[in-house]
């Protein structure tokens, strides 16, 4: 059968050509400061975002993605409107989110603004669905948490459905019933790709794999290897669910820059302030150079020169299989300008220089011998 | 005697996500039998034991709790109570949880619980013996950081509980799962070991840790 043929044949090493990985960014759409270290306003945020996309677009990146947060510090409460503003100026970049909470949306009002999206992008959009690793919209939204679980397993069920068989006849525990229902617009087949962001769960990859959708990784912090178990566990639950091999992605936090030592002094003191709120909010550890600096060399900070970030990129790629990274550009509230810049070096040379190391023989002999086994 | 409760070397685990999954892996690399619980029926994770924690048996919850005589409780905080305490009565329970406000929600009497949630906790399952341990160490740190008895630099973890004999089991367990096991004395001192307290997250050795937590009775006392 050819499932069975495709799927032996892509758990080869490299399951997908250099060429086709996609290379993305994604946003929390975050309170920044502007040069001299003032707090800008929401609004001029998610403006700028709307520049930073449109750059993505010029300098050759795949995909611009929003996050979900209903949080004073996070402008990305509507992904749907700033993604359409983006589409409106940019021919080639997809345009997604990164997560959508399903669990508190309806996902008749996901299908509608994504489907829409999808038209007015000429077939651009695509989705992350999670269940967001913080649970603000819960109350706000009215739902209760004890429903965490059941919520997202019965939302995920019916945007599938709405995407995969319409007419739909579904009738759940949170929202009314559909009745041989069409909801408009229509996709062309294959159209809007939902993808499934796990942040560690097993149960939660166990989920993907019985949807036969693919894999989102969100590593926000310590080495990415540890994910690997969960890996083999997405690829072995395919497989016991007979559906064929699925494209694995990775999001991770990053800035890039013109020497590593720029890019450390640009993202350090927004770094410790994200990690003193949270010492402060949370009784987390409070932020130290050496935890920064650890982050950087063997954690889950793609942060540096050109070359110091292309090589962690191709590393990580390996070391998972990974046919999608997206870039969480600049943590905390990183200016504008440094953003832009971050952006430009990403996708003009970041990206290619990676898609070069991907095909070099040596490269991977290398990254065998060396930075994976040593962590 | 404790040595009889870990007797056949059985754990049991209720809770087979990250934290779960890594303590079934460092138990049956101790040389634990393990049996391990999500919620619903034991096939539904099945898959997830046999890739994550090879060796390890899934289980229902009730089974879990037939099984063993210490079993760690490593769910979400705000779901303990939905385990039915009776089926736990008289067994050693380990509470591996801890309150985040981002997963549990805004629940005052675990936010502010003045002796730490697992006098809570032990109130819920009245009939058992709670030690709280296992819970002040990242999955990803615990898994890394476990090492033979003897090593140099091998990290502590501290047990904290009222019945002493369930504490000296506990305290085996930890020796068997790879670190140097310290008594952290009664389950409200076990507030020490909570998230904002001085020991979490960092992992330090068996003299850093009895040192931060004497230090920190100190300061308690009146």
């Amino acid at each position: 059968m050819a499932a069975t043929e495709k799927t032996s044949r892509e758990e080869s090493k490299m399951s997908i050509a250099p060429q086709d990985i996609e290379f993305g960014l994604d946003s929390f759409v975050p309170i920044s400061v502007d040069e001299s270290g003032r707090e800008i306003g929401g609004d001029q945020v998610i403006r700028n975002t709307v520049e930073e996309a449109v750059l993505a677009d010029a300098v050759g990146i795949d995909s611009f993605n929003i996050a979900e947060h209903y949080r004073q510090d996070m402008m990305d409460s509507a992904a749907s409107i700033i993604l359409a503003t983006i589409a409106g100026r940019t021919k080639r970049i997809r345009l997604g989110t990164a997560v959508t909470v399903l669990s508190t949306q309806d996902p008749v009002r996901v299908y509608t603004e994504f489907a829409t999206l999808d038209a007015v992008s000429n077939g651009r959009a695509q989705l992350i669905a999670g269940r967001g690793s913080l649970i603000e919209s819960f109350p706000l939204f009215g739902y209760n948490l004890d429903d965490y679980e059941e919520l997202y397993e019965e939302k995920l069920d019916l945007l599938m459905r709405l995407l995969r068989d319409q007419p739909v006849s579904w009738s759940g525990k949170f929202r009314s019933p559909l009745t041989n229902q069409y909801v408009s617009p229509p996709l062309p087949e294959g159209h809007l790709p939902v993808w499934v962001g796990v942040g560690g769960s097993p149960q939660s990859v166990i989920r993907a794999a019985r949807y036969g959708l693919p894999l989102m990784l969100a590593v926000i912090g310590g080495p990415p290897i540890r994910f690997l178990p969960l890996v083999e566990l997405y690829k072995r639950a395919l497989a016991k669910f007979g559906k064929p091999m699925q494209r694995i992605g990775m999001h991770s936090h990053g800035l890039v820059a013109r020497t590593d030592q720029e890019a450390a002094d640009i993202q350090w003191p927004h770094w410790a302030h994200v990690f003193e709120n949270a010492a402060a909010e949370r009784g987390w550890a409070r932020p130290t150079v050496a935890r920064f600096q650890a982050e950087v060399d063997e954690g889950s900070l793609y942060l540096g020169s050109v070359e110091t970030v292309a090589t962690k990129i191709a590393w990580v790629i390996r070391l998972l299989g990974l046919s999608r990274f997206d870039l969480a550009y600049a943590t905390g509230r990183v200016p504008h300008a440094q953003k832009m810049a971050t952006i430009e070096l990403y996708g003009r040379e970041v990206i290619p220089r990676v898609r070069e190391l991907l095909l070099d023989p040596a490269e991977e002999l290398a990254s065998a011998n060396g930075r994976s086994s040593g962590v | 005697m404790s040595s009889s409760e870990a007797t056949g070397r059985r754990l049991g685990i209720v809770g087979a996500g990250k934290a779960g999954t890594a303590i079934a892996r460092a138990a049956v690399a101790g040389g634990y039998d393990v049996g391990i619980s999500g919620s619903g029926p034991a096939g539904r994770i099945e898959l997830i034991v046999e890739v994550l924690a090879p060796g390890a048996c899934a289980l229902t919850t009730d089974e879990v709790a037939a099984y063993a005589g210490i079993i760690v409780l490593a769910i979400p905080l705000h779901r303990f109570r939905e385990l039915r305490p009776e089926v736990f009565a008289g067994k050693i329970l380990v509470d591996a949880m801890n309150y985040w406000d981002e997963i549990d929600g805004a629940d005052g009497p675990l936010a502010t619980a003045p002796a730490g949630t697992s006098v809570l906790v032990q109130e819920w399952f009245s009939s058992a013996r709670v030690v709280k341990s296992l819970n002040h160490l990242g999955y990803f740190k615990f898994e890394k950081s476990r090492l033979p008895k003897g090593t140099e630099g091998r990290i502590a973890m501290a047990a904290a509980g009222d019945d002493r004999t369930a504490v000296a089991a506990v305290l085996e367990l930890i020796d068997a799962l790879g670190f140097d096991p310290i008594d952290a004395g009664t389950l409200a001192a076990g507030l020490a070991l909570q998230p904002g307290g001085p020991v979490f997250g960092a992992g330090h050795t068996a003299k850093e840790l009895s040192d931060l937590l004497s230090r920190e009775g100190a300061n308690a006392r009146p």
